[in-house]
């Protein structure tokens, strides 16, 4: 077996083998194209005036009428003492119960443009044999996030919204990013360099309000075949939030429901790919037929 | 021995615990440091990022200052129907806070679209709705900066301002002065009436000097003091002077005085 198993080296090249090169990548495929479709289609409207999608990730009107907020966003106005108008707030709302349905932290890994950033520097740390990280609390983003909000209350001012590279570099790669790329390369290096997966998976605290919005959302990640389960640690290496694969994956002695319930799961399903024994499933949480309910 | 073994079992699991909740409390602390440390800086930052150009002039209807910038979703739905290409969303160190849109008058001012399409898309009420007619907007007041260059100050009729102001007569009026220089002309001067000044930009657009004498500025007009009272508006509104007209007095001479 490890002899077999050094033949593969890469991240999930066992599983491109075994179920084919597609079934391998589809995931991290249709997230790229989910993410890349949309701000096409935000700057499609911004240069050439095709309003499908108008606006950018903090608001938009869907074919100029069915209006869509950024639910985060909106709480920070709220917290500086603007109660938003009522367009935003009905877009806010729909973007909330979306997300309650689908799972928060989907918007990180299927919307966010800086998980397509953050994954490339998770992957050149990989290829390049980067092993030495700082560790930072993954609990930082939700002070981060408390901060976002009480930062606002104290002050009365919007603090987040003046920085937030995420509102950022979605705007900017609608309208021009003129010098806001300076922010994401930061992120890129940081990542890159400082620590593993910092900004998603540590700092961001639109990730941890997402997460919170999905604590009880309705589509989650299933290792409903957990026995299968050999151990070659693909999952671990592409999963942005590893630390929530060791309950699912060896939790069936103890009772754990094989059903991902941590609200840090982005629902990226990049594990789904790399597992070439198809460990995992996209479920709903009321998945019953599993050998261990919770 | 039954005894000894829960004894022991008991200081071990509060042996156990002890570390525990020191490890909880010492990992909050340093949550909450770090935390802090990180709401420093950004409040920092925040503070000069939040600044902006005065040069830089928001759309119609925007709250005035901080407002404006708290109820901001940075959306960019008033940039997309600006239909003369005027505002522009401000990145990263740009003169406007990040993600606010904003125009320079100078390259494309203002053109004062009856229809407002810019309030019009605004989803949060940062443009507010309730301006319905272009020429209550206060965008910001022209200002007339440069007496030395002004063409019209060196007694020469450029007026170009004053003939592309869409509020001519209004916002900006031609002031007559003598002309010392010659003893016999008039100097037009142009005017700005702040009260009717939207700030569209369109006279800092058209100033032919190669650097603009007018400007645009974001909040350029005074404001008079709440306890100022204008004596002849007063009398105006009043009918009469609020103080008793000047007391007659009785006139005391000296008595067999002659004196008229």
């Amino acid at each position: 077996m490890p002899t077999e198993r050094q033949a593969y080296s890469r991240v999930g090249s066992e599983a491109a083998a075994q179920l084919g090169w597609w079934h391998a990548h589809r995931f991290l495929l249709l997230r790229r194209f989910s993410q890349l479709s949309i701000l096409a289609l935000f700057a499609a409207s911004f240069w050439y005036g095709l309003d499908i999608l108008k606006g950018n990730l903090s608001s938009s009107t869907v074919l100029n009428t069915l209006p869509l907020s950024d639910p985060f966003v909106l709480a920070q106005l709220i917290a500086s003492g603007h109660w938003p108008a009522q367009t935003a707030l009905l877009g806010g709302v729909i973007v909330l119960l979306f997300y309650m349905l689908v799972g928060g932290r989907s918007y990180c890994s299927w919307v966010c443009p800086v998980n397509i950033v953050t994954d490339a520097a998770s992957w050149l740390r990989r290829r390049l044999g980067i092993s030495k990280t700082t560790k930072i609390s993954s609990s930082l983003r939700y002070w981060l996030l408390g901060l976002s909000l009480l930062l606002p209350i104290a002050g009365g001012l919007l603090i987040w919204e003046l920085v937030n590279p995420v509102s950022l570099l979605q705007r900017g790669l609608i309208f021009g990013l003129g010098s806001g790329w300076v922010l994401i390369a930061m992120i890129f290096l940081l990542d890159l360099l400082i620590s593993q997966r910092a900004w998603c998976s540590h700092l961001c605290p639109m990730g941890a309000f997402y997460g919170l919005v999905g604590k009880l959302s309705v589509i989650r990640i299933n290792a409903r075949h957990r026995e299968r389960c050999d151990d070659c640690m693909d999952c671990y290496k592409v999963c942005p939030e590893p630390q929530i694969l060791k309950p699912v994956l060896k939790g069936a002695a103890n009772g754990v429901s094989p059903i991902i319930f941590a609200s840090d799961c982005t629902n990226c399903s990049r594990c789904i790919d790399v597992c070439a024994e198809s460990v995992f499933e996209i479920n709903t949480r009321f998945t019953t037929e599993v050998e261990n309910k919770k | 021995m039954k005894q000894t073994m829960d004894k022991q079992r008991r200081s071990e699991s509060s042996a156990s615990k002890a570390p525990a909740r020191r490890q909880f409390f010492t990992d909050v602390a340093r949550g909450a440091s770090a935390a802090g440390m990180v709401g420093l800086g950004l409040t920092a930052w925040a503070s000069s990022a939040k600044r902006s150009d005065p040069q830089a002039i928001r759309p119609p209807g925007a709250l005035p200052g901080d407002d404006f910038l708290n109820a901001c979703l940075r959306c960019g739905l008033c940039v997309e129907d600006c239909p003369y290409d005027t505002l522009k969303l401000a990145t990263l160190f740009d003169p406007a806070p990040s993600g606010t849109p904003w125009f320079e008058a100078r390259k494309v001012p203002c053109e004062m679209c009856e229809d407002i399409p810019c309030v019009a898309a605004c989803p949060s009420g940062a443009l507010d709705a309730a301006l319905d007619n272009i020429d209550d907007a206060r965008m910001g007041t022209a200002v007339l900066i440069d007496e030395k260059n002004c063409l019209n100050f060196q007694g020469l009729r450029c007026d170009v301002c004053y003939r592309v102001c869409p509020l001519i007569d209004e916002a900006i009026t031609l002031e007559r002065q003598r002309n010392s220089r010659t003893g016999k002309h008039a100097l037009f001067i142009p005017t700005v009436q702040s009260d009717a000044c939207t700030g569209c930009g369109k006279c800092e657009e058209a100033c032919v000097l190669d650097e603009t004498a007018i400007k645009v500025l974001e909040l350029a007009s005074g404001s008079l003091g709440q306890h100022y009272r204008l004596g002849w508006e007063e009398k105006a509104r009043n009918g009469g002077s609020l103080v008793p007209e000047q007391l007659k007095l009785e006139i005391r001479r000296p008595e067999n005085s002659n004196a008229n």
